[in-house]
């Protein structure tokens, strides 16, 4: 996806950095991420892209037209994160040429222990009310972390942050619309959204570790501590769940290990899907 | 009460992920063929002085209405406001009495301004 492609169709209001300038400033050396800086933006770009992935196969599929629409246009907003953090995290890595490695070479030549994703956002669709709990927690955390990069002092990740994060808003408001219309339903809605919660909370741990790569950039005031957006998410997302008379699921927390390639059986079939066009036809554009 | 239901009564929205039990439907509705109501939108463009008509849409009540409305007309940065109105609130012309309602201006030209000629002595008309 050049810088080609970027504009002639395309309403771009404001100054808002799309993935294409990025990639450019990459290229050019104008953006050059640390190593650590890069693999933080992997993680995250890694999170966005799994879940556009995941969210995309609600198209065609959803419960009603709108919303078929809706989680469509939720799924490309991450696609758009995915693709601006892949970007400028390529910046510090490099393709066997000596190139710096590209959103579609991180995404579709990577392996499924080169992914760094929590595993919450690899976790199967279920039913709409195991989508909408999925989404709900994924929006309130990035909400969170997104608001709080937007003070980064990596101005890339800053501006990253500073777009996304009025698109991750919405998408916290439309998971909890939903979580409060599925809650307070019928008896059928409401058993299932209380499932939803069951089976994805067990992943909501993960999200709050942090390690020494987060320790390290949230010391230089890169990163956010994931630990220290918790307190915030448990606020918030608790005033939705009392609204809508749910309690927090008591489950005990997965294992984990995402960031470090530690995943689920399911993200391999997510990959799978999603890199064999690329993989069989290395090179073609379309 | 409107077939759009209310935001105290979200139900409508829940019945629907439940394709097989149609017995939660409580009472017959104009639009039988859907569960969710239909909404007439309206939208504001940067440019534009009034809410201009963009579409319809379908949703359980105004709060859904109005996030469908801003994911299905204004992706592209057409508004800053948006209106939702039950579509059955909206009473329309009857299509067929066009003659009677729209056509007696015909031949009338002495609506117009241009149909009157200057008097002598104004100037700047």
């Amino acid at each position: 996806m050049s810088e080609a492609n970027a504009s002639a169709t395309r309403i771009t209001p404001g100054n808002a950095l799309r993935p294409e300038d990025i990639a450019l400033e990459v290229r050019t050396g104008l953006a050059k991420p640390s190593e650590d800086t890069a693999e933080y933006a992997l993680r995250l770009g890694d999170d966005a892209l799994i879940l556009a992935q995941r969210l995309g196969h609600w198209i065609s599929r959803a419960p009603e037209l709108e919303e078929d629409i809706a989680l469509g246009n939720i799924a490309l907003d991450q696609l758009g994160h995915a693709r601006s953090l892949l970007s400028y995290a390529g910046g510090a890595m490099v393709n066997d040429d000596g190139s710096a490695k590209s959103e579609d070479d991180l995404a579709y030549f990577r392996r499924e222990h080169e992914f760094r994703s929590v595993q919450l956002f690899e976790q199967p669709n279920g039913d709409f009310a195991a989508t909408i709990a999925r989404q709900f927690v994924v929006s309130y955390y990035q909400f969170l972390l997104y608001s709080r990069l937007t003070e980064s002092k990596d101005a890339t990740l800053a501006a990253i942050a500073a777009k996304a994060v009025k698109e991750v808003d919405y998408h916290r408001d439309h998971a909890a619309q939903w979580v409060l219309r599925l809650a307070g339903g019928t008896e059928e809605s409401r058993k299932r959204m209380i499932h939803g919660f069951r089976i994805m909370w067990p992943y909501v741990e993960e999200l709050f570790r942090d390690d020494d790569l987060t320790g390290r950039l949230a010391e230089a005031g890169i990163a956010v501590a994931p630990s220290s957006l918790k307190e915030d998410f448990d606020r918030l997302t608790g005033e939705v769940l009392t609204e809508a008379g749910l309690e927090v699921p008591d489950v005990p927390a997965a294992p984990g290990g995402g960031r470090q390639g530690r995943h689920s059986e399911h993200l391999g079939y997510i990959l799978a899907e999603m890199q064999v066009l690329a993989r069989e036809h290395p090179g073609a554009s379309w | 009460m409107s077939p759009h239901g209310n935001p105290e009564a979200p139900a409508s929205s829940a019945t629907e992920i439940n394709r097989e039990a149609p017995k939660a439907s409580p009472k017959p509705q104009e639009h039988t063929d859907h569960a969710w109501g239909l909404w007439e939108v309206f939208v504001r463009s940067s440019r534009g002085l009034s809410h201009v008509h963009a579409g319809s849409l379908h949703a359980p009540d105004a709060a859904m209405a109005l996030r469908n409305a801003r994911d299905l007309y204004t992706r592209r940065n057409e508004g800053v406001s948006i209106w939702v109105v039950p579509a059955d609130a909206i009473a329309a012309s009857d299509p067929d009495s066009k003659g009677a309602f729209f056509e007696s201006p015909q031949g009338k030209d002495y609506r117009h301004a241009t149909y009157y000629t200057k008097s002598e002595g104004v100037k700047h008309l």
